[in-house]
């Protein structure tokens, strides 16, 4: 029994990291149509770059994040819509897409030959003391991963419908012609959602890398796993993205728990699957109509 | 029946256009062949094997043209097809000791049926859902081949997987093995040439531009959206039938996701739903790296980049390049007398 | 229900749609007999594309039932619905802008006839290009034949889409606002063109419109909508005289 409470905390740790990729991932896709392929090794890199940082520059921990965090958001906040989504969506949807994809295969093998092929420890910002949560012991590492992650959700969620700027950045997702008329400023708005999305990426890669290490290839997992907590959850919003993401966390956890190691993987594949076949618009998602 | 508008009746009319003339195309593709045949001459074995798997690659990459470049369909599954076609016929001939050729048949037949399979969430899902769920098979196929070391060998992967014979003779070294290559290759471009210009080709390029209409036009969406996708994995299926006795050792590394990405990209690069362009794609892919190779590890980036900047720069890869410098030239000597 | 339809081509009756609360259609009933031209008209948000949508099976029907000589066709996919002869254009242009005219014709023929291997092993035309070229002369589209059809005017466009609905060889065809953004010249002689189709060759259509000049010249019946139901029906003389089209149209 202890033993799958603290499963079920790991995942929901793990699964909120994964939240905060997916909930990043919808924002770009609303705001522009981005299908983002190279969403996994945005979470990789940002870890990748603070290491970086610590090698060459020898900068202590808490200044080579911070360094990490702006760098990244600058090339693949800003960068990412100004040089690569600008000049392609005019071209449309797909081409953009597979961009993306390029753009995953130059990061990930970027930081292998730029950095390091081998899995590099990452220092956690929490201390790794035990706690007792149900009569179970518990790394205060994971639980201070979930308010971390959490507090950041919430704070979000408060920012998109409770600010102004907020409003006016939904208003650009839903109908920017509208949004328009109405002079909201849209473009400004859409590159806000690409801060965000390299924000939310960065806190992802500094909570997740000392957890799994940092890695190149870890990209291609978290990947799978941000697009599969946005596809379970159902795609629109953030809410779903948070529940899409926690429910990938718990299963792959007790799949690594109860299930083969070497099927670990399946497990969460099998979710999308299943929800794809069953309830293709998500658990939260609304139901379309049927078009062609 | 009742009677119909009857304007539109078919099967009158004098065969007009029945004796057309003859098209560029399909010299080209008899003409490359026969370039191909004699091309390695003076290569050597490696430079045999690289032409070699250039044409094996294209051929992957011709299949995914097919569901992507001309009806529309984003599969990110392509590596899992080849992967499956590979090790079918690593396992039925290097394990069971059956001929290439039964192998080669069981392999396409069953990437086939796997695409038809794999592409009934495509009827059920909004287009980019499918990337997602091809992208779920090809990993759910990778930790097949990596797990069960009984039947795939696992990491170790799988040695020894004999070449085909023809006639009698074994097809062991470089240059017959690629003429070998080449003949199948060149039917299987024959084959796609013909099937595009079939009305199949007409109802797939209808599914990629507009789905709704087509349907109010009698289009069967769901049947044509399998038969791309299922026609396209077995292409899939046969690079991978062969490529497995090509390397003659196969493990599941090269069909791993990135493989996926890896083999959409060639058909972006090359120009998506050109009859060429999978040879450029692949020439890109798979002919540069060895040309890039004084760069070691970073001809993978290199290619990424290039893709990267040929996608901001035009879309429609090489050969879309290649058109609109063509036609742009073209107006130019128009214009001077 | 066959002897009360007689000569009904298409059948609709009871049909009803709501979108959650929203009745968008509420109980719409009529037919249309063979060889007629059947104008639907109504105010913005009568429920005319809603209502049509849900006859050619792009959207499911909350009620009711559809019948194409008297066999129900209810919630056929388009494509199958098509192919039993329920020909349909689109409000917004939809013809294949990097085909030619007559590919576009060739296209819109050819899953009417034999089989799908028929279509991959069988002769590459099978007289799909002649009947193309009939259509176009009848569409006196003669001169753009090799054309891109994304190369032509609008108005050329809208024949050319036109033309396709009536490929297939269909029993009936809907056709949704053939007049939008059509200037004069070309709305003369689309008009000219579907009045042909109808005595010459005996189409049955269905015309969905805005343009009331355009439905009242060329429609043999005319139903009229308003907050989706029938408000009125008749010839188009008598619609014009009623009141309470008048109140539907001009009260707002």
């Amino acid at each position: 029994m202890s033993e799958l409470i603290a499963y079920l905390i790991v995942g929901i740790a793990t699964g909120s990291i994964y939240a905060l990729a997916a909930i990043g991932f919808t924002l770009v896709w609303q705001t522009s149509q981005t299908i983002n392929f190279a969403q996994g090794e945005f979470v990789m890199l940002p870890a990748i770059l603070v290491l970086l940082a610590v090698k060459l520059l020898g900068v202590p921990i808490p200044v080579a994040l911070l360094l990490g965090a702006v760098a990244f958001v600058l090339l693949f906040g800003v960068g990412f819509k100004r040089f690569v989504v600008d000049p392609m969506l005019p071209h449309g949807v797909l081409p953009l897409a597979i961009a993306t994809m390029a753009l995953a295969i130059i990061m990930k093998e970027g930081a292998k030959d730029g950095f390091s092929a081998e899995a590099q420890s990452f220092p956690s910002p929490f201390p790794s003391d035990a706690i007792q949560i149900l009569g179970t012991a518990i790394s205060l590492q994971f639980v201070m991963t979930i308010v971390v992650a959490f507090a950041t959700i919430a704070a979000l969620q408060w920012f998109v419908t409770r600010t102004r700027t907020g409003r006016q950045m939904q208003a650009s997702a839903q109908n920017p012609t509208v949004a328009r008329i109405l002079g909201i400023p849209v473009e400004r708005m859409v590159m806000l959602t690409f801060v965000i999305n390299a924000a939310l990426a960065a806190l992802a890669s500094f909570l997740i890398s000392p957890i799994y290490l940092a890695k190149f290839s870890n990209g291609e997992t978290i990947g799978l796993f941000a697009f599969i907590a946005a596809i379970v959850g159902g795609f629109n919003q953030v809410r779903g993205a948070l529940l899409g993401g926690i429910l990938v966390g718990i299963f792959d956890s007790l799949a690594a728990a109860y299930v083969s190691t070497s099927y670990r993987l399946a497990v969460p594949l099998a979710l999308l699957v299943v929800i794809i076949l069953v309830k293709p618009e998500g658990l939260l998602g609304r139901k379309e109509e049927r078009h062609v | 029946m009742n009677a119909r508008t009857d304007f539109a009746a078919v099967g009158q009319g004098a065969p007009r256009r029945a004796l057309s003339r003859i098209d560029p195309a399909l010299v080209s593709i008899v003409l490359a062949a026969a370039i191909l045949w004699f091309a390695p001459v003076g290569m050597g074995r490696y430079g045999t094997y690289v032409l070699t798997l250039w044409l094996v690659m294209a051929i992957a990459v011709m299949g995914l043209n097919l569901t992507l470049g001309v009806a529309g369909l984003k599969s990110l599954a392509q590596a899992a097809f080849m992967g499956i076609g590979a090790y079918t016929v690593g396992i039925l001939t290097a394990k069971a000791g059956m001929s290439w050729y039964p192998a080669f048949a069981i392999a396409t037949l069953a990437t086939f049926a796997m695409g038809i399979v794999v592409g009934f969430p495509a009827l059920r899902v909004r287009a980019h859902y499918l990337a997602f769920v091809t992208l779920a098979f090809t990993s759910l196929v990778w930790l097949v081949l990596r797990n069960e070391e009984w039947l795939t060998g696992g990491t170790f992967g799988l040695s020894n997987i004999p070449r085909p014979t023809l006639f009698g003779a074994r097809l062991d070294d470089a240059l017959s093995f690629h003429r070998f290559v080449v003949v199948v290759t060149m039917i299987l471009t024959l084959a796609i040439w013909w099937l595009l210009r079939s009305p199949w080709g007409r109802a797939f390029l209808a599914l990629r531009e507009n789905p709704v209409r087509a349907a109010s036009l009698g289009v069967d969406v769901r049947a044509y959206t399998l038969l791309a996708f299922a026609i396209g994995s077995a292409y899939g299926g046969m690079a991978g039938a062969l490529y497995a006795p090509l390397v003659e050792f196969i493990d599941p590394s090269p069909f791993a996701i990135s493989a996926s990405f890896f083999l959409l990209l060639m058909v972006v690069a090359g120009g998506s739903g050109y009859l060429f362009g999978p040879f450029v794609g692949a020439l890109l892919g798979v002919v540069l790296p060895e040309w890039l190779r004084f760069t070691g590890g970073l001809y993978l980036i290199i290619f990424a980049a290039i893709v990267l900047l040929l996608l901001i720069a035009c879309p429609k890869g090489v050969l879309g390049l290649a058109e609109m410098l063509w036609a742009r030239a073209a107006r130019l000597v128009r214009r001077t007398p | 229900m066959n002897a009360v339809a007689g000569n009904a081509v298409l059948e609709v009756s009871g049909l009803e749609k709501h979108f959650g609360g929203i009745k968008a259609v509420r109980g719409v009933s009529f037919s249309v007999r063979k060889g007629e031209i059947l104008g639907i008209i109504g105010p913005n948000g009568c429920g005319k594309s809603t209502l049509f949508n849900c006859i050619l099976g792009q959207l499911a029907p909350s009620a009711g039932t559809v019948r194409l000589n008297g066999e129900d066709v209810t919630g056929l996919r388009p494509s199958d619905l098509n192919r039993r002869g329920v020909g349909r254009t689109f409000q917004l242009l939809q013809v294949f802008p990097d085909l030619t005219v007559r590919e576009n014709l060739v296209l819109a023929g050819q899953e009417h006839h034999g089989t799908m291997m028929g279509r991959l092993f069988g002769p590459r035309d099978a007289g799909l290009s002649d009947a193309a070229d009939r259509m176009i002369g009848f569409f006196k589209l003669d001169h753009l034949a090799d054309a891109k059809a994304g190369g032509l005017s609008y108005g050329q466009q809208k024949l050319l889409d036109a033309a396709m609905a009536f490929m297939g060889g269909p029993q009936i065809v809907l056709l949704d606002e053939p007049a939008g953004g059509v200037n004069l010249t070309m709305l003369a002689s689309l008009k000219d063109r579907l009045r042909a189709m109808n005595d010459e060759l005996g189409a049955t259509f269905v015309v969905i419109e805005h343009n009331m000049e355009f439905v009242m010249s060329l429609c043999t019946r005319v139903i009229v909508l308003a907050e989706g139901k029938v408000l009125a029906e008749g010839t188009p003389a008598e619609v014009r005289a009623d009141p309470a089209v008048m109140e539907a149209y001009l009260g707002h």
